[in-house]
């Protein structure tokens, strides 16, 4: 599955995309996660597995923006700390 | 309850069991209850089957609104809440569900719910609820395999088309076909924010729009607006739309003509398919425990 959290507004769009299929439920991208914006649950969306994934916790899906920000790397050789940490490569950013 | 003449923006609530069927009989009773932001369903199946439904208004309390759904779809049927062996909640209250077994997301719910109301070759179903929209494509088995929304804005939803109901004088349930008796389709409203949309449709009534062409602005800036969710998502046919605006011709004909593909039809009402998606996890969830011991 395909989860998408977040938003678009007037300034883009901001989507933290998370293939549920391809992730292993290692809960590494949570444990990096600086702000603590990523948990791992039961996938609230698919409630007859009981596979943990992680999901963008419900009160910060309107600001990731902001609370993503300082993730956000200026030099392109670099990447955010939660999809550097998934091995399965199953976390994507919008912008 | 009853309509008065200043009350534009109230729908019908009612409720429904099929005479036909009889609970007696059945060997799994199970429900789904969906407390809205704007409207409260509750749904009963027998042996995965409907059989009874209510849709009302959302009060103040999560609690009261779904025990007042529940209390109606089991009025005239003799069934009472303590036979039905699980009960799922879903929707904005569903964690304020007080006899629910387990509350389910209703991006899940709406998967597996237009599964059973359009059959299952349904892929994308977008749910135009009363303060925001889902775009989801499911799987055969009605099972989500991908989801998005926008979580920070309410455009483009039912409560938005209820307050234009009020601003024009024109009944919620003809806001549709009243959107069409245009001469030519006007350029749509330029925001889709409720407020914003709403100052917009003053300034253009003041400069002499008649009501049903500034209808047909917003009906076209509301589809415009889901479009862009729905295109970000990809559109696979077959593509249903639930919730209260799949009632409103005006909105679901502009979405058609802008992704260039048909919503299927259905007779049920689009208002229920949550809380019949929860109805129908809660059965698999019943059978479920039941195995497990």
């Amino acid at each position: 599955m395909l989860a998408n959290y977040g938003y678009k507004d007037g300034s883009g769009e901001y989507f933290i995309t998370i293939d549920t299929d391809k992730c292993d439920s290692c809960g590494k991208c949570a444990e990096v996660c600086p702000p603590k914006i990523l948990a791992l649950v039961a996938d609230p969306f698919d409630p007859l597995s009981e596979k943990e994934v992680p999901l963008v916790i419900e009160a910060e899906r309107k600001k990731i923006k902001y609370t993503c920000g300082p993730c956000k790397p200026v030099d392109k050789s670099k990447t955010e700390p939660c999809i550097e940490a998934c091995e399965p490569c199953a976390i994507t950013h919008s912008w | 309850m009853a309509t008065t003449d200043s009350e534009y923006w109230r729908w019908k609530e009612y409720n429904w069991k099929d005479p036909e069927m009889d609970w007696n009989d059945a060997e799994f009773i199970t429900a789904g209850v969906d407390v809205g932001s704007v409207s409260s369903q509750a749904v009963i199946i027998l042996d995965g089957k409907l059989y009874a439904y209510s849709n009302m208004r959302t009060g103040s309390s999560s609690p009261d609104s779904a025990k007042n759904a529940m209390n109606w779809a089991l009025e005239d049927t003799g069934l009472e809440i303590e036979k039905i062996q699980y009960v799922v909640g879903t929707g904005y209250g569903r964690v304020n569900v007080p006899f629910a077994d387990r509350a389910i997301t209703e991006i899940a719910c709406h998967g597996r719910g237009a599964n059973y109301m359009y059959g299952p070759s349904v892929r994308t179903v977008l749910d135009m609820g009363g303060q925001d929209c889902k775009a989801i494509r499911t799987d055969e088995r009605g099972k989500v395999t991908a989801f998005l929304m926008n979580d920070k804005c309410a455009a483009g939803t039912g409560r938005g088309m209820e307050v234009f109901a009020d601003l024009l004088g024109i009944h919620i349930e003809k806001v549709g076909e009243e959107s069409f008796k245009v001469e030519k389709e006007p350029p749509p409203v330029s925001s889709t924010c409720v407020v914003f949309a709403k100052s917009e449709a003053t300034g253009l009534l003041r400069e002499g729009w008649p009501k049903n062409k500034v209808l047909a602005a917003y009906c076209s800036a509301m589809a415009h607006r889901v479009v862009t969710l729905l295109e970000r998502l990809g559109v696979e046919k077959e593509f249903a739309i639930t919730g209260g605006i799949a009632k409103n011709i005006g909105v679901v004909k502009r979405i058609e003509k802008e992704l260039g593909i048909t919503a299927l039809d259905v007779k049920l009402d689009t208002q229920i398919a949550g809380a019949l998606g929860g109805a129908l996890f809660a059965k698999a969830l019943w059978e479920k425990q039941q195995k497990a011991g």
